[in-house]
């Protein structure tokens, strides 16, 4: 009898498994620039996946560019003064980091913008506007060498599928009901005895995590972090990617962060000073046309109520 | 017998009006308590005081001998104290099943227990009979906000209900709801508060349903209550008919 469950797990894993192996197979096929492009995309898809998380609970945040830079720094402090190259010890890292710092500060858009000054005037420790050069990381004591890129390819690839997994629990678990369930009703929810407080702060946290794991990453693959990274620029284009995908699913994220990319990358070719108004005009026809985002297309039924666990049984 | 509930002398006033006034009343284990009275008479700020929403400027009150006066709802409820409201709070995104299940993870362990699955099959076993017992069969996977009023009423105390109380209040469970439905929904509601054994007290407006249900009836006017009796006894008194039916 206790096949059945294990068997309907399977079924159920089965698409993701094959969507997961297409990816792993893709930089075989893809040209280096577009698997970089790749690769950028799947780490800041992490960093919206945690905007995205805090949208379900009605939360709006113009400020993930702390924890994304707070993780990418992370990686260059770690590397200049500690020596430590290691990507498993900078995740670690990277993601202590940021959730210290989503539990200290929240998701303040003016701690960004400190942390962006921060960056810029300590010139001796940050670079300032040159920003730092990160070495590139050993993979559990292996240098990738002349395959560095490949290889953050797949870390990237593997963190993330990581990400989306436990977004995905989370979400089935109690605490990730507690966030819509604040988003609707927080009264009934200290009615019942629960923090709406502690529900918000926790799902801070995780989305702080989720936002230095995309920043450490980030500069894995790129090799230099820059104090744009805080700046609140940076933090509008997670937003405008999380309404660009939507938040219909845990993989609405990244389907809009690879759109996003791949849009910016050909609007800046063909159009190097007016790129931002070609991605305001994909905006405005994605929320006329589009309220629901990218995803709706391949989703294009009416929400269930807990769409991003939908698979579940009733 | 045992006080599960008292309040002595609580006063709240808002601007001119006073609230409470004095109020003093005990409550006992078990009792299905109706309370009645015309609007701004008080009924509604006495389930606020009693559950945190409203601290009394004067006044205390007891649950089960402990002093709760000025609790949060939140250490109200811990303790054992549910309500539910004259406009049904819910979880209108979510599944009558969800709503269910988010309130018996969170008697559990308060914030639900972690990252394991809402949807154990211990918690499913536990929601679906008491979604049954409130008449929620097929329609407990239905969302929310598509239930009529007086679905949603019921639902509202049943999510109270999971909680396990000791003392339940009850703000208007029948307003809103159509004149077919009242006794239907009141049949659900009571059946089961008297089968659980569990203390009640309900505000209403019908006085076909306080007759009905209440065993004990108290009268509110301006933050006083000025009656209290069997419906019996207290529809039967001609200043209580002036003052609640509004007969000459």
């Amino acid at each position: 009898m206790r096949g059945a469950p294990v068997s309907r797990a399977l079924a159920g894993a089965a698409p993701w498994l094959a969507a997961l192996l297409a990816l792993a197979i893709l930089p075989r096929l893809l040209p280096d620039w577009l698997g970089f492009l790749l690769t950028v995309a799947f780490a800041k898809a992490m960093v919206v996946l945690g905007v995205a998380v805090l949208l379900r609970s009605n939360l709006v945040s113009f400020g993930h560019g702390l924890y994304f830079a707070a993780g990418a720094y992370t990686v260059g402090f770690a590397g200049k003064w500690l020596h430590l190259r290691d990507a498993v010890l900078l995740i670690l890292g990277a993601v202590v980091v940021s959730g210290a710092l989503a539990a200290v500060l929240g998701l303040f858009l003016a701690f960004s913008m400190i942390l962006y000054s921060l960056l810029l005037r300590l010139y001796s420790l940050t670079g300032g506007t040159d920003g730092m050069v990160t070495a590139p990381p050993t993979i559990l004591g292996f240098a990738p060498g002349a395959a560095a890129g490949r290889a953050h390819y797949y870390l990237t690839l593997g963190c993330l599928a990581l990400a989306l997994a436990l977004t995905r629990r989370w979400l089935s678990s109690p605490l990730g009901y507690l966030a819509s369930a604040i988003r609707d009703n927080e009264i009934r929810v200290e009615y019942m005895g629960a923090s709406v407080r502690q529900g918000i702060y926790r799902t801070y946290l995780l989305s702080g995590v989720l936002g230095g794991l995309g920043g450490c990453l980030v500069a894995f693959s790129v090799g230099h972090i820059a104090p744009e990274f805080s700046y609140w620029t940076q933090s509008g284009d997670f937003v405008f990617v999380t309404v660009l995908g939507g938040y219909a699913s845990v993989f609405a994220p990244v389907m809009g962060s690879v759109v996003f990319e791949l849009v910016r990358n050909y609007a800046y070719a063909l159009s190097p000073y007016t790129w931002q108004m070609s991605l305001g005009g994909i905006l405005l026809l994605i929320v006329l046309f589009l309220p629901r985002g990218l995803w709706s297309l391949l989703a294009p039924r009416a929400p269930v109520s807990n769409p991003w666990t939908s698979s579940s049984k009733r | 017998m045992d006080v599960v509930l008292e309040a002595v002398g609580l006063a709240k006033t808002f601007g001119a009006v006073k609230a409470a006034d004095d109020l003093s009343v005990r409550i006992s284990r078990g009792q299905v308590v109706g309370i009645v009275g015309p609007n701004g008479s008080g009924k509604t700020t006495f389930l606020n005081l009693v559950t945190g929403y409203l601290s009394p400027a004067r006044g205390q009150i007891h649950y089960l001998g402990k002093e709760i006066t000025g609790l949060h709802p939140r250490q109200v409820t811990r303790l054992g104290v549910a309500r539910s409201f004259q406009v049904p709070q819910l979880y209108t995104s979510l599944t009558v099943l969800e709503n269910m299940l988010v309130a018996l993870a969170i008697r559990a362990g308060r914030q639900g227990d972690g990252w394991r699955a809402l949807r154990t099959r211990a918690r499913l076993a536990e929601a679906r009979p008491l979604l049954e017992k409130f008449g929620f069969g097929d329609e407990s996977g239905q969302v929310v906000r598509t239930l009529p009023e007086g679905g949603r009423k019921l639902l509202d105390v049943a999510l109270s209900f999971a909680l396990g109380p000791r003392l339940l209040l009850l703000d208007e469970p029948t307003s809103g709801v159509s004149a077919a439905d009242k006794f239907r929904v009141m049949d659900t509601l009571i059946g089961v508060i008297r089968e659980s054994g569990v203390t009640s007290v309900f505000v209403e407006h019908d006085m076909d349903v306080v007759q009905r249900y209440a065993e004990r009836v108290l009268v509110f006017s301006e933050g006083r209550i000025i009656a209290d009796d069997p419906p019996g006894a207290l529809f039967a008194d001609p200043v209580v008919r002036r003052h609640i039916l509004g007969e000459e």
